[in-house]
C-alpha cells in the first residue's frame, strides 16, 4: 500500500483537514478526501507539521558508539518528529575528510529513519589551525554545506575569516561554536551569583558574546553568511539583532534547554545539568524566547549530545558536558513558546523545519504541507501532557535534564518521504 | 542538625551555637590526663582524602580517636582512584566495609554534596573541604576561636557573634574558607568585610551577605578580627596580581598595619601560611595571632560535629547537653 490518508489533522495548527500521501509525495490537502485504497490515520485534531529538521545533532558514530550510533540517533530523531538531522563533526575520527562524511551519510541512508546530513569540520582535527578540505567534503556524496568545529571554537580570527570566505564558492556556511577559549579555561558553569556560591569555575557570557561580535563583523567584511550555534545569553541576542539590522547575513540557533532551564539547577551539583554553553539565568532565558519569537534567533536546534551513564554519574567537574534532546525538543518548545503564546504552530514549523532546512540547504525538507511536496511530515498530539521517562527513549543515552518533569505534546507519527518511521508513538 | 555537614550555609544559628558549645565541652577533655571519650566506640569513620591535606586529616583523625571511633584513612594517591575508579565506586566499596561516616576532602566543588545526595551511600557525610566551595568545619573552628577571644570562654556559652566585625583578606575567589566563613559568620550575627584585589573577588559576590572593600588600611581600624587567607604565588602567573611584592604591599599584613587594628583585635589564619606573602613573620609570631590556637580548636570542633552527627542522644561528656536542646 502506498497511499496514506491523514484524516482531520490541523495543518500547522489550522482548521482540521485531510492530507493524502501517495508514495513519497503529498498528493492532496483538503476536506473530505477519499480514503479509497489508502491506509487511514485518524489524526483527530492533532497538529501536522513538516518533518522537523535539526541543524545540530551529535550522533557519535564513528568512535563513540557506546553513547550513540547513527541508527540509535536517527531512531531517536524519528521518535522526536525529525526527518532530517545534521550530524556534528566531532567524532573519532573527526569528520574532516570526504571519507568520514560519506560514511556517516551512507549509514543514515541505509537505516532509513531520518536523513543524515553530515557537517564537516572547519579545521583539521578540530584543532583550529589548518582548514580541512572543505571543498572535497562538499563535492563528496555527502554534499556537505555546513561546516563547524562544534565543541571547539574557531577562535583564530584569520582562520575564521578564511573559512567564511572559502565556503562562499559553493554556498556553504560556517556554524560557529562561540566560546573564547582563554576566558573559559576551567569553566564549569555560567559565571554569576550561583557560580560564586557554588565555587564552580565561571563561564562568562562575554566569552560567547565577544566571539559572536567578532564573527558577525568578519562575515560583514567578507560578505559571507555565518551561523551561530546554541546562542545562550541576552547579550548575544542583542549582538545578533544589531547585526541583522545592519544587513549582515547571520543566522542563529537556540537549544530547547536554554529556553527552559537556568543555572539555579546547578545547585544540585547534578551533572545532568552540565552543558556547553552552560545554562544561564532567568533573564537570558526570557530574552532567548523573545528573540526566537521575533525572529532574531532563526531556529531551534537540539545540540543532542548523548553521553554514557558513567560520564554523568560522578562529581560535577569530572562529568561530560551535554544533554540528549531529540526526543524532548518539540515538547520543550511547546511548553516555552506555544503554550506561553509566543509562537503559533506555524511559527514552530518555521523555526524547527523550514528555516533549519534553508540554512543547511537540505533539499526536500522544510517544505510546505501542500500537494506535490515531499511527504516529510510529523503529527503531534498537542493535548497530551506527561512525565518524561528516559527509559522509553530510543537514544542509546539517557542524559536528559527532564527526567520526571511534566511536559506537553507528544509526537505520534513521523513520515519520511511517505514512509512511516513512527506510528502511534512506536518506531517502525 | 541535619544528617550531613556539607555547607556552613546549611546551619541555623542554633545549630551553630550548639556545635560551638559542644566543642567547649570537648575542649575540656583535652585538658584531662586521658584525652578520650567512649562516645563513638564501635563506630567506623573513614577519612576519604582525594586532595593532599595533612593538617585537616590529622585534625579529623585526632577528633575521631578521642571519641573512640575506629578510623580508616584513605588517600587517593596509590589507591584505585589513581587507576580510574569513580567516586561512586570508591564510596560504595568503603561503605560495604561498614562505615558509619565519611569525612571527605575533594578537589571538585560539590563532591561531598553528590556523595550525600545521590543515593550512592547511606553513611553520614562530613565535608572536609571541596574545591573552592565549602570547608564548614574550618568556619566553625574559626567562629569558635573568635567567640573565645572576643566574647570569652565561659561568657560565650550559648552566645553568637552578634555585632562583631570580621575582616577576611586575600584570595576570596579560590577560597572555600572565605565562602564558609561568610555564611557562618553571617548566621552568627557578625558583620563581615572581604578585602582583596578585585581580580580575586568572584563575580556574583554582590549577593553575599557581606561588604567588599579593596582597601585594607581603611578596614583594619574597624575590625575585631582579621583573617588572612593564603595566597598562592602562582596566581600572579594568571594575572590576578602583577607580582608577589605588589600583593604584599597592598594586601599583606605586617606589623605596621597590625598596629592600626584595635587593641583587642586578633589576627587569624587558616594555614598553611605563606610568610612574607600575605603575612609577615612579625605578625604570624605575635601574641595577637591565633593560628596555633585555631589548630587546637579544630580538634574540639570536629569532635563536636562527629558527636552531634553520629552520637545520637547519649551525653558526650558527663552533664553535657543533649541534641534535644538545640
Amino acid at each position: 500500500m502506498s497511499k496514506i490518508l491523514i484524516r482531520g489533522a490541523r495543518v500547522l495548527g489550522g482548521e482540521p483537514q485531510d492530507v493524502l500521501i501517495d508514495g513519497e509525495t503529498i498528493e492532496a490537502v483538503g476536506s473530505g478526501l477519499s480514503a479509497d485504497g489508502a491506509e487511514v490515520v485518524e489524526a483527530g485534531g492533532k497538529v501536522l507539521l513538516p518533518g522537523l529538521v535539526d541543524l545540530h545533532t551529535h550522533l557519535r558514530e564513528p568512535g563513540r558508539e557506546d553513547s550513540e550510533t547513527v541508527l540509535t540517533g536517527t531512531r531517536a530523531a524519528a521518535s522526536g518528529g525529525y526527518t532530517a538531522v545534521f550530524a556534528m563533526a566531532n567524532t573519532f575520527p573527526v569528520a574532516d575528510t570526504a571519507g568520514v562524511v560519506e560514511q556517516v551519510y551512507r549509514l543514515g541512508q541505509e537505516h532509513g529513519y531520518c536523513d543524515v546530513q553530515p557537517i564537516g569540520a572547519v579545521t583539521v582535527g578540530l584543532e583550529g589551525r589548518k582548514l580541512a578540505e572543505l571543498g572535497a567534503m562538499h563535492e563528496s556524496a555527502a554534499g556537505v554545506t555546513v561546516f563547524s568545529d562544534d565543541g571547539k571554537c574557531v577562535d583564530d580570527a584569520v582562520i575564521m575569516r578564511r573559512a567564511l570566505e572559502y565556503v562562499k564558492a559553493f554556498g556553504g556556511v560556517v556554524a560557529q561554536h562561540a566560546q573564547e577559549p582563554r576566558l573559559t579555561e576551567g569553566a564549569q558553569m555560567n559565571e554569576g551569583v550561583v557560580s560564586a556560591e557554588l565555587g564552580l569555575g565561571g563561564w562568562p557570557a562575554v566569552a560567547e558574546e565577544s566571539v559572536i561580535a567578532r564573527d558577525v563583523l568578519l562575515a560583514e567584511h567578507v560578505g559571507s553568511r555565518v551561523h551561530i550555534c546554541h546562542l545562550s545569553t541576552a547579550g548575544s541576542v542583542e549582538i545578533v539583532r544589531w547585526a541583522k539590522s545592519r544587513g549582515i547575513d547571520v543566522t542563529a540557533e537556540v537549544t530547547p534547554h536554554h529556553l527552559l532551564l537556568t543555572d539555579e539547577l546547578v545547585r544540585s551539583y547534578n551533572p545532568v545539568y552540565k552543558v556547553n554553553p552552560p545554562l544561564r539565568t532567568e533573564r537570558d532565558v526570557l530574552a532567548l524566547r523573545e528573540a526566537l519569537a521575533d525572529g532574531t534567533i532563526d531556529i531551534v536546534a537540539t545540540d543532542h549530545a548523548p553521553h554514557p551513564h558513567e560520564d554523568k554519574d560522578c562529581e560535577w567537574a569530572a562529568a561530560a558536558m551535554g544533554m540528549v534532546g531529540l526526543e524532548t525538543a518539540l515538547s520543550v518548545v511547546q511548553e516555552t513558546m506555544v503554550d506561553t503564546g509566543l509562537l503559533t504552530w506555524a511559527g514552530v514549523a518555521d523555526r524547527m523545519s523550514v528555516k533549519p532546512a534553508r540554512i543547511g540547504r537540505a533539499a526536500g525538507h522544510g517544505r510546505p504541507v501542500s500537494a506535490g511536496e515531499p511527504a516529510n511530515l510529523t503529527l503531534v498530539d498537542t493535548e497530551y501532557r506527561g512525565q518524561v521517562d528516559p527509559a522509553g527513549f530510543a537514544s542509546r543515552s539517557r542524559n536528559t535534564p527532564y527526567e520526571g518533569r511534566e511536559l506537553p505534546g507528544r509526537v505520534t507519527h513521523t513520515w519520511l518521504r511517505g514512509k512511516a518511521t513512527l506510528v502511534d508513538g512506536k518506531l517502525t | 542538625m541535619q544528617r550531613h555537614l556539607i555547607s556552613a550555609a546549611d546551619l541555623t544559628r542554633d545549630d551553630a551555637v550548639l556545635i560551638l558549645d559542644t566543642a567547649e565541652e570537648m575542649a575540656r577533655v583535652a585538658d584531662r590526663p586521658i584525652k578520650k571519650l567512649p562516645t563513638l566506640r564501635g563506630r567506623t569513620v573513614v577519612n576519604l582524602f582525594f586532595e593532599d591535606s595533612t593538617r585537616t586529616r590529622i585534625s579529623f583523625e585526632a577528633a575521631e580517636k578521642r571519641l573512640s571511633a575506629d578510623v580508616i584513612n584513605f588517600t587517593a594517591k596509590g589507591s584505585s582512584v589513581s587507576k580510574g575508579e569513580s567516586l561512586k565506586d570508591t564510596a560504595q566499596t568503603l561503605e560495604a566495609m561498614g562505615v558509619d561516616a565519611v569525612v571527605i576532602r575533594h578537589g571538585a566543588s560539590g563532591a561531598p554534596y553528590r556523595l550525600a545526595n545521590s543515593g550512592w551511600i547511606d553513611a553520614a557525610v562530613i565535608n572536609a573541604g571541596d574545591g573552592t566551595h565549602q570547608h564548614p568545619t574550618q568556619a566553625l573552628l574559626d567562629a569558635f576561636t573568635m567567640r573565645r577571644r572576643l566574647v570569652g570562654r565561659d561568657a560565650g556559652i550559648g552566645q553568637d557573634l552578634a555585632g562583631k566585625r570580621i575582616t577576611i583578606v586575600g584570595d576570596v575567589l579560590h577560597s572555600r574558607v572565605a565562602r564558609s566563613n561568610v555564611d557562618l559568620l553571617h548566621t552568627l550575627g557578625a558583620e563581615v568585610t572581604l578585602v582583596a584585589p578585585p581580580t580575586l573577588v568572584p563575580v556574583g559576590v554582590e549577593r553575599w551577605p557581606c561588604e567588599v572593600s579593596y582597601d585594607l588600611d581603611a578596614v583594619l581600624p574597624k575590625s575585631d578580627a582579621v583573617m588572612m587567607l593564603r595566597v598562592q604565588r602562582e596566581r600572579m602567573n594568571a594575572a590576578f596580581f602583577p607580582t608577589e611584592r605588589e600583593y604584599s604591599r597592598r594586601y599583606g599584613l605586617d606589623g605596621e598595619r597590625m598596629a592600626k587594628m584595635p587593641e583587642h583585635a586578633i589576627v587569624m589564619h587558616p594555614g598553611p601560611m605563606v610568610r612574607g606573602m600575605e603575612i609577615t613573620a612579625e605578625v604570624a609570631d605575635s601574641e595577637r595571632c591565633t593560628v596555633v590556637e585555631q589548630v587546637a580548636n579544630g580538634v574540639s570542633i570536629r569532635m563536636a560535629v562527629l558527636y552531634l552527627l553520629l552520637g545520637g542522644n547519649e551525653p558526650a561528656v558527663s552533664h553535657a547537653r543533649t541534641t534535644e536542646e538545640k
